[in-house]
């Protein structure tokens, strides 16, 4: 049975992990690779990094991270930030990344989804879409959550998905860093309208809230950060405690 | 024992590579005839299209030699889906070592393509699969599928039960990422190494 993915996202600044509340107030949880390794062995389904500064000087310092990563991990990793042209791809994925995720440079030009899926296929670009209720609807934001958007975000994640994306991160920034628990409503109604993977980010504070979100929010996979960093949940206990939810997962 | 990986221009082989490194096996990433036919094993691994793929193993005369390599072959993902006769994938014609179909999945419920960790069920005499459970779980990512058939030597189920892994004289093959797919993963490998 095709099993939930629980997926550690380790934010990267400088080549250091860090973790923040709404994208701000950076604390620094550690090295990337050794984190990395760790979680693989804990029993993490896939990893996610975001390079969350993402400037030209730190595209080298990436791919020699992503190269280190890829030495170090025997699980699907991404990676994500500041990407926006065939060439950044090329470049990542060369080193070792399995997929790379975009997303301001997805919002700046559509196009660029469709000519990433053909270069290099849809299973390996996933669109990160960041979000947030104002109101009254729910908004596409870029820069990190910083900048609002005229796309709404239901119509947004179909089109990319028509375009090629292989997979959707969703992060919901009303969620993000509250620890109350995913956003479940939109996930659920995304996840329901798609035909490609939905990963929901934004909120995890408990493993009742990966059940929720596995359930009512329909995800097939849940990303964390600080909860993991912080061991606040150990990976095998969450994947014990969703298997005996019925919950298929990997143990 | 030396071992050649195809090169050819499909997906991303430094997983591959890396893979190899972590076990500890050296290894050439080549498209020579003389080395491939020489290497005690080969990996064909591969990410991408079939078409373009075919296109550019025929560029290179590949289509022609990996077919006739006597050594123990491994392919992996589209590699595997390339060694089939042909594809519904923008109707391509394969190599035809393993006299099968690949077909694409078709559901109105789950989600195509079939990303993510899955369980397999390996035939007992699955060498590939020695020192595993008889269910182990692998990562996938395809949107095609070759339907269980006598060459099938492990089957996952989604949409309906499909060929894991086949098995044909020198030439095996799996549908998964062995190469990121954890312990079992690198085992999968570690057991092909020492055929």
């Amino acid at each position: 049975m095709l099993t939930k993915r629980i997926i550690p996202c380790l934010d990267i600044k400088d080549g250091r992990t860090v973790k923040g509340t709404n994208f701000v107030d950076l604390r620094d949880a550690g090295d990337p690779v050794e984190l990395g390794a760790l979680y693989a062995q804990e029993g993490a389904d896939e990893l996610v990094f975001l390079d969350i500064t993402a400037t030209v000087d730190d595209r080298k310092t990436l791919v020699n991270l992503v190269r280190e990563v890829a030495r170090h991990v025997n699980i699907p990793f991404t990676v994500g930030g500041g990407i926006s042209s065939i060439q950044d791809v090329s470049a990542l994925l060369n080193a070792g990344a399995d997929k790379v995720s975009i997303n301001s440079s997805a919002v700046r030009n559509p196009k660029l989804i469709d000519e990433l899926a053909l270069q290099f296929g849809s299973q390996c670009i996933i669109v990160a879409i960041d979000t947030r209720w104002v109101d009254g609807k729910d908004w596409v934001h870029t820069h990190g959550g910083r900048k609002i958007t005229e796309i709404q975000t239901i119509p947004w994640a179909k089109e990319v998905e028509n375009r090629g994306a292989g997979e959707i991160l969703l992060t919901s920034m009303d969620a993000d860093g509250t620890k109350a628990g995913f956003a479940n409503v939109l996930t659920s109604t995304i996840s329901s309208n798609s035909s490609i993977p939905i990963i929901a980010s934004g909120g995890a504070g408990s493993m009742e809230h990966f059940y929720e979100v596995f359930t009512e929010g329909k995800a097939d996979a849940g990303l964390a950060a600080s909860i993991f960093h912080f061991k606040e949940i150990a990976i095998l206990d969450l994947k014990n405690y969703l298997a005996s939810k019925g919950i298929p997962m990997r143990i | 024992m030396e071992i050649a990986i195809v090169k050819y221009n499909a997906g991303n082989v430094a997983s591959v590579m890396y893979a190899l490194d972590r076990i500890g096996v050296p290894y050439t990433w080549t498209d020579d005839e003389a080395i491939l036919r020489q290497a005690d094993k080969v990996i064909f691994p591969g990410v991408g299209e079939a078409s373009t793929a075919m296109a550019h193993l025929k560029e290179k005369g590949l289509d022609l030699i990996i077919p006739q390599l006597k050594q123990p072959v491994l392919a992996t993902c589209i590699g595997m889906q390339l060694l089939c006769k042909h594809s519904e994938e923008n109707d391509t014609t394969c190599m035809g070592v393993f006299d099968v179909e690949v077909k694409r999945f078709q559901s109105n419920d789950l989600k195509i393509p079939h990303v993510g960790w899955n369980s397999i069920h390996a035939n007992q005499d699955n060498p590939l699969m020695e020192g595993l459970k008889k269910e182990e779980f692998v990562y996938f990512v395809h949107s095609f599928y070759v339907p269980v058939n006598p060459l099938t030597t492990a089957v996952c189920d989604y949409v309906q039960p499909f060929s894991a892994m086949l098995h044909q004289d020198n030439f095996y093959a799996a549908q998964f990422h062995a190469e990121i797919s954890g312990m079992a993963g690198q085992r999968i490998i570690e057991n092909f190494l020492a055929l």
